[in-house]
């Protein structure tokens, strides 16, 4: 029935209901992408309700409280559930405030590389001749270096800081889309509905982004899964290099930069931060699997 | 051998197909690491000086010392000529020639990412195998959610959980470094293992492989994850293949229907991925060797990025960046001879 179902879908292009229905349907077979799912939800909620939820403010300090141990530990405090740091700020309120910098940075990267990649990535494939060699061999010249390389040397030339590291990684990441887009762009030109919609007096603008895109944003959306994981821990990796988010922002990265000194003995402030960075990443991971499974026709049977 | 013969014409044109995109993203590339200093806010004349104080007329002569008063195309045709015959400029910090340190620092850094990829490959590969004959067993989704947290794994932390279990509580190996200081000898070939075999020190091998160990599982943890990934979908997708099902159907064991068929053909897009892995080793690289103090080419870049040594980050970047494409070019030399189908 999947193989009529969407078939139909495709030609006939019924209500967007349907393909929505058809779409949560793959979706919803794999059971580690619905579970990816309700944690991403969980943790947009979490960013989103930080105030209210986090017992502390992230960057007060009690000074009459300094490394103390999570509540189930020896010495732990029933204020501070999962302990505190070296200057005593609570861990968890700096966790949950942390949720709101890693999904930010996902989104803002994603969505700048997503919106640069597609544009020069339709144009690209669209025109082709010198201007589709000239936007390819500069995303060569990107991708010639090492990514996070390049991004914390821009952002040692940007200056180092949490919006700039997210202009380095957007930056890094955009060759990705550019290809995928230009790809399925050349792909897609040559169908009968693009030469159907050209004889009809479409122009360039409405072939490029209004027929042709949109049969080709299934790469495009799995890819966007891919750069959002990536960019958080990407963001993290320049965090904890000392050249994204400065103390005393509660980023993820940032606080295992200031808590390397205490490996050895206060586990706490070393391996939470990481777990939280673990599970949001692993979250849109899972989700992401789920995505390219429900959108890749050539896997839906397998 | 007219056969063989047309086969080799067309290695030579791939080959030169391919050196036609990398001339000019070479040329980018160095346009880049040239622009990269110009950029910086502040005039570098300034930079080079450092903290000192200088007088106008001492600025304008160290300008046209260091020829920033011409033509910026001049300077630049200049800078290239200076790379091309192996002048990538001399670190501020330590006055040694950038390519002389690189060349210093580079085997430690090939050394750790080649341990890194067959730590990988060793385990990986097999996963991946074991994970498509067993498709949807309990092996299976084992082994691929461990696939997916390793993929997931911020490295770094990765590295400061591991050096906090197994060299803080087990004690099992060391912290950082590639060898302990008790050891010394003179590098022969820059490769630790290597070298203290070769020195005939008892003790100094067995040093520095448990100095090795943490560092390859931390580089070695993201392509673990993603060969085992790939090599298990390509083998899904091998073993529908008819061919395959003939194999079998001849009665063949599975074996050799896996080992024999299947896997020669499988392995075929896990080279590429293995290929792609350069890049992901590198970028890898700059976390494990910090975490690790090791003292390769990634620590060298953070450094010099921490104290602004503009110099070796110039020609770090640039140097770095031709070694990724020179062994890009030589993992798609190599694709083309296992994969006849793309030469033609």
């Amino acid at each position: 029935m999947s193989q009529a179902a969407a078939t139909s879908a495709v030609s006939t292009d019924p209500s967007r209901r349907a393909r929505l229905a058809e779409f949560w349907y793959y979706f919803s077979e794999n059971r580690g992408a619905v579970i990816g799912l309700v944690f991403f939800l969980l943790l947009v909620l979490l960013a989103v309700f930080a105030p209210w939820i986090a017992p502390h403010d992230p960057v007060a300090q009690y000074r009459d409280a300094v490394l103390v141990p999570p509540v189930w530990q020896e010495g732990g405090r029933a204020a501070y559930l999962l302990g505190t740091d070296a200057v005593g700020r609570d861990m968890l309120s700096r966790l949950i405030y942390g949720t709101r910098f890693s999904l930010f940075v996902g989104v803002i990267v994603t969505t700048l590389s997503l919106v640069g990649g597609i544009a020069l990535g339709v144009i690209a494939g669209y025109f082709r001749g010198w201007v589709d060699t000239v936007i390819m061999r500069v995303m060569d010249i990107i991708l010639a270096f090492p990514s996070l390389l390049l991004a914390l040397v821009l952002v040692a030339v940007l200056g180092p800081g949490l919006v700039n590291a997210m202009i380095a990684i957007a930056l890094v990441f955009q060759p990705h889309f550019v290809r995928l887009t230009r790809a399925a762009v050349m792909s897609e030109k040559t169908r009968d509905y693009v030469v159907a919609a050209k004889v009809a007096g479409a122009g360039h603008g409405r072939l490029m982004f209004k027929t042709i895109l949109p049969n080709c944003m299934a790469p495009l959306i799995v890819q966007a899964t891919l750069s959002f994981s990536s960019a958080i821990l990407d963001a993290a990796a320049l965090g904890f290099l000392g050249m994204g988010a400065q103390p005393p922002t509660p980023e993820w990265g940032t606080m295992l930069a200031e808590a390397r000194e205490f490996i050895s003995s206060h586990w706490w402030v070393v391996t939470l931060p990481g777990i939280a960075i673990l599970i949001t990443v692993l979250a849109i991971n899972l989700m992401g699997d789920g995505l390219r499974d429900a959108l890749d026709p050539k896997l839906k049977r397998s | 051998m007219p056969r063989q013969h047309g086969a080799g014409f067309n290695m030579f044109r791939f080959l030169l197909g391919r050196l036609a995109v990398l001339i000019p993203t070479f040329v980018g590339v160095s346009i880049i690491a040239f622009s990269f200093i110009r950029l910086l806010p502040g005039d570098p004349v300034a930079l080079l000086s450092g903290e000192r104080v200088m007088s106008p007329e001492r600025h304008a002569e160290i300008s046209h010392a260091l020829g920033f008063d011409r033509p910026i195309v001049v300077q630049y045709l200049d800078y290239l000529w200076g790379v091309l015959h192996g002048d990538f400029g001399t670190s501020i910090v330590t006055k040694k020639p950038v390519i002389d340190q690189f060349f210093e620092l580079f085997p430690a850094t090939v050394e750790l990412s080649l341990c890194a990829i067959l730590f990988a490959i060793i385990l990986g590969i097999p996963a991946g195998v074991i994970a498509a004959i067993k498709r949807g067993s309990a092996i299976d989704q084992a082994m691929m959610g461990t696939a997916l947290v390793g993929f997931s794994m911020p490295i770094f932390w990765w590295g400061l959980l591991l050096i906090m279990l197994v060299s803080g509580m087990l004690q099992w190996t060391p912290v950082s470094g590639r060898i302990s200081l008790m050891y010394f000898f003179p590098p022969v070939t820059g490769f630790m293992l290597i070298d203290s075999l070769l020195s005939g020190q008892a003790g100094a091998f067995k040093s520095a492989v448990s100095h090795l160990i943490l560092p390859t599982i931390v580089l070695g943890t993201i392509p673990l994850a993603v060969i085992a990934r790939q090599t298990r979908s390509a083998m899904l997708e091998v073993l529908s293949e008819d061919y395959v099902r003939t194999a079998r159907a001849k009665g063949l064991s599975t074996f050799r229907v896996v080992g024999v068929h299947a896997l020669r053909n499988a392995l075929i897009p896990v080279v590429t991925t293995i290929g792609l892995q350069v890049g992901v080793m590198l970028a890898g690289a700059i976390l494990t060797e910090t975490i690790f103090s090791w003292p390769g080419i990634g620590k060298w870049m953070v450094d010099s990025v921490s104290r602004r040594d503009y110099a070796v980050i110039q020609g770090g970047l640039l140097v770095i960046a031709a070694v990724i494409m020179v062994v890009n070019l030589i993992v798609d030399l190599l694709y083309g001879l296992i994969n006849p189908r793309i030469r033609h």
